[in-house]
C-alpha cells in the first residue's frame, strides 16, 4: 500500500474524489446528450408518433421522415391513386396510405451536395493560403507584422450580417450573388485568418534549424519549404483543417443571406421542410440527422486534435 | 515535386520575395472580401442608399444615420436583450465550464471518452441546433416542456419558452449554454492542465487545505484561460444570429431580438441599406472597442 501511493505523486485525487467528478460529469453528458438523441429517435418517428403527448420513447419505426425529406408529394383522391399501378418503391407505399403519390425528389440531395462542394472548396484554399501565410510570417521579418496578423484576427470580429451587406451589393454587381464560387470565397475570407493563427503556433514549433540544414544540403528555401516543412506540419494542417471544414458546413448567415437557390446550402434549407400544417417534424429531424452525423463522426474520430484549434491557437502549453 | 524550371525561378528568389509572395494572396483576399466591403459600408451609411432601389440618386447624409440610431429608444432596447443574452451565457457557460473542467482534471476512469461525448453540442449547426430546439419547446408536443412538467408538475402546455415574453429571452440562454459550455470547459481544462504539479506538492508540505489550494493556486493560476475564455464567448454571443433568428426569430414583439436581428430586419427585410450600414459600423467598432480594453485587462492578469 505505501509502495503504491509513494509511486503517485502527492497531489493525484483520492478514489472518493475520482469517482465522485466521474459520477457528476457522466450525469452532465447524459443530460446534455438527451436533445440529440431525441432529434435522432425523432426521424424515426411516423408523424403521428413524434407530436404524441406524452412524448413516446417506444415506437413502432418508420422511414416516414427520411421519405419525406427526400421527396414531395402530392395528395390525390382515393380513385385516382386505386387507378395507378402498383407502388414504385418504399416511399411511395408509404405515401400512398396517407392518399398521396411521390411527385419527385426534394430539394435535400442538390442543397447537401452544395454544403459538400462549399465545404470542401473553401476548407482547401483556407488551409492552402493559410499555410503560405502562416510559414510567411512565422520564419521571415515582415513589416508591420503584428499588425497584420491583427489586421487578420481583427475581420473575424465583424457581426456576418455587418459583412453580408456590402457582399451582397458586391456579389450582385460582379455576378456571384447565388453562386458556389461566391460562398466559397466568402467562407475561404473568414477562414484564413482562423487557419493562418492556428497555422502559424503550429509551424513556430518546428525548429528553423531543420531547414537551414536542407539548405546548406543544397535545398533552396522554397524546397526546404515543401520537402521539410510540410511533413512537419501535417498535424496541424489536418487540424485547421477540420476547423474550417466544420466552420464551413454549419454556416447560416451567410448561406440564408446571399443564396436562395443555386448555390443554397442545407443549414438555410432544413428549417423550412414544412409539411402539411406546419413542420413536417420527422422530415426536419431526418434532415438534420443526416446532416450532423458527418460532424459527429469527425468529432469522435478526431478529438486528439480539436483542442488545439478550439482553443484558436491562443491557449499554448 | 518541384519541376527543375520553376525550382530555378524561386531559386532565385529573395526571402524577402518569397514572404511576400507567401502572404500577398491572403491579403489580397481579405482585401477584397473584408477591408472594400469594410469601406463600402462605411460611405453608405453616409448615404440613403437602399439595395432594393439602386437607381434612386444617392444623397449624402453626413452622421445623420449615427445620430438617429444613438437615440433610437428600439436601438437601445435591442442592445439591452444583447447584453442580457451576452452576460447570462456567459456567466452560466463559465461557471458550468469552469466546473466541469474541474472535475475532468480529477482524471476518472474513461474521462476521455466522456469530454468528447459533451464536445458535440458546440460542433453543431447553431442554425440546426435552433431549429430543432424549437421543437423541443413546443409547449404541446416538446420534450423540453414534458421534462420541467414532469419535475415541477405544471402542466406541459401552461407555459410557452418562446412564446412568452419573460421566457424567451431565458429560452435563448438555455439553448447556447448546451451549446456553447464544451467549449469554456475545453479552454479552462487546458489552462487546469498547465499547472505544474510542483505548485501543489509545495502546498501540500505545508499543509495548505483544499479549499486553500483551489482559492490561492488553481483559481489565480487558471484565471488568465477563463478570461480567453469569456472574451471569445463574449465576442461571440455579441454577433449572435442564426441560433437566435431561427428559434424565435427575435420575437415574441421584440422581446429576443438582439442586435443582429435589428441589423438584419434592417437591412434585408426593410432594406434601409444606408440606416443598417451605419449600424453595422457602430456594432463593429463596439465590439472591438470592448474586445480590446478587455484584452488589455488580459495582459495584465497575464503579466501578474
Amino acid at each position: 500500500m505505501t509502495s503504491a501511493t509513494t509511486a503517485h505523486s502527492v497531489v493525484e485525487p483520492s478514489a472518493t474524489t475520482r469517482r465522485f467528478a466521474g459520477s457528476l460529469v457522466v450525469l452532465y453528458a447524459i443530460i446534455t446528450m438527451i436533445p440529440l438523441v431525441w432529434i435522432m429517435l425523432t426521424a424515426f418517428k411516423s408523424p403521428d408518433d413524434a407530436i404524441s403527448y406524452p412524448p413516446k420513447v417506444m415506437f413502432k419505426p418508420s422511414l416516414e421522415g427520411f421519405c419525406n425529406l427526400f421527396t414531395t408529394r402530392s395528395r390525390q383522391t382515393p380513385e385516382f391513386i386505386r387507378s395507378l399501378g402498383p407502388p414504385q418503391g418504399l416511399c411511395d407505399s408509404i405515401a400512398r396510405e396517407r392518399n398521396m403519390v411521390v411527385a419527385g425528389p426534394s430539394n435535400y440531395v442538390p442543397r447537401f451536395v452544395n454544403s459538400l462542394i462549399i465545404a470542401f472548396g473553401s476548407t482547401v484554399l483556407a488551409v492552402a493560403l493559410g499555410t503560405l501565410s502562416a510559414y510567411g510570417f512565422s520564419r521571415f521579418r515582415v513589416p508591420l507584422k503584428d499588425d497584420l496578423l491583427f489586421f487578420i484576427l481583427s475581420t473575424r470580429m465583424m457581426p456576418p450580417i455587418a459583412v453580408a451587406i456590402p457582399i451582397y451589393l458586391m456579389y450582385r454587381t460582379i455576378g456571384l450573388s447565388d453562386t458556389r464560387l461566391g460562398m466559397i470565397l466568402l467562407y475561404t475570407s473568414v477562414n484564413v485568418s482562423l487557419a493562418v493563427w492556428l497555422l502559424k503556433g503550429f509551424i513556430d514549433e518546428i525548429p528553423r534549424e531543420y531547414e537551414e540544414a536542407a539548405m546548406i544540403d543544397g535545398y533552396t528555401r522554397f524546397q526546404a519549404f515543401v520537402k521539410v516543412v510540410l511533413p512537419q506540419a501535417t498535424t496541424g494542417i489536418a487540424a485547421t483543417a477540420i476547423f474550417c471544414l466544420i466552420f464551413a458546413w454549419n454556416e447560416y448567415a451567410f448561406a440564408v443571406l446571399l443564396t436562395s437557390g443555386n448555390a443554397q446550402t442545407a443549414p438555410p434549407f432544413i428549417p423550412i421542410i414544412i409539411g402539411e400544417g406546419g413542420q413536417d417534424w420527422p422530415a426536419v429531424a431526418a434532415g438534420t440527422t443526416l446532416f450532423l452525423v458527418p460532424i459527429v463522426v469527425f468529432t469522435v474520430l478526431l478529438r486528439k486534435h480539436l483542442l488545439r484549434g478550439i482553443t484558436f491557437g491562443a491557449v499554448r502549453k | 515535386m518541384v519541376r527543375p524550371g520553376v525550382a530555378r525561378r524561386i531559386r532565385g528568389l529573395s526571402d524577402r520575395a518569397l514572404a511576400w509572395l507567401f502572404i500577398t494572396p491572403t491579403i489580397v483576399l481579405l482585401l477584397a472580401i473584408n477591408i472594400f466591403p469594410l469601406l463600402w459600408t462605411i460611405y453608405l451609411s453616409f448615404t440613403n442608399y437602399r439595395a432594393n432601389r439602386a437607381n434612386v440618386p444617392m444623397i449624402w447624409l453626413g452622421a445623420d444615420w449615427y445620430q438617429s440610431i444613438l437615440t433610437d429608444p428600439d436601438i437601445w432596447a435591442a442592445m439591452q436583450v444583447t447584453a442580457h443574452f451576452v452576460i447570462w451565457t456567459v456567466v452560466i457557460e463559465t461557471v458550468l465550464g469552469f466546473g466541469l473542467a474541474y472535475l475532468i482534471d480529477k482524471k476518472f476512469r474513461g474521462h476521455g471518452m466522456w469530454t468528447t461525448i459533451i464536445l458535440l453540442p458546440m460542433m453543431l449547426s447553431p442554425a440546426v441546433v435552433g431549429n430543432f430546439w424549437t421543437f423541443l419547446y413546443q409547449p404541446q408536443i416538446g420534450l423540453f416542456n414534458y421534462v420541467v412538467a414532469f419535475f415541477t408538475g405544471r402542466p406541459a402546455s401552461s407555459f410557452q419558452m418562446l412564446g412568452d415574453v419573460t421566457l424567451s429571452p431565458w429560452a435563448i440562454v438555455i439553448v447556447d449554454a448546451w451549446m456553447w459550455t464544451p467549449y469554456v470547459m475545453l479552454i479552462c481544462l487546458a489552462g487546469l492542465r498547465s499547472i505544474p504539479d510542483y505548485i501543489y506538492e509545495a502546498a501540500e508540505v505545508d499543509r495548505a487545505s483544499k479549499w486553500r489550494q483551489f482559492w490561492s493556486i488553481t483559481l489565480p493560476m487558471a484565471l488568465p484561460f477563463i478570461m480567453l475564455a469569456v472574451l471569445f464567448r463574449g465576442i461571440e454571443n455579441f454577433k449572435m444570429f442564426d441560433m437566435v433568428n431561427l428559434l424565435t426569430g427575435g420575437g415574441p414583439g421584440s422581446t429576443t431580438e438582439v442586435a443582429s436581428i435589428t441589423l438584419k430586419r434592417a437591412a434585408f427585410e426593410s432594406w434601409r441599406t444606408g440606416y443598417s450600414s451605419a449600424f453595422a459600423i457602430i456594432l463593429f467598432v463596439t465590439v472591438f472597442g470592448l474586445a480590446n480594453i478587455y484584452v488589455k485587462a488580459l495582459n495584465k492578469v497575464k503579466s501578474r
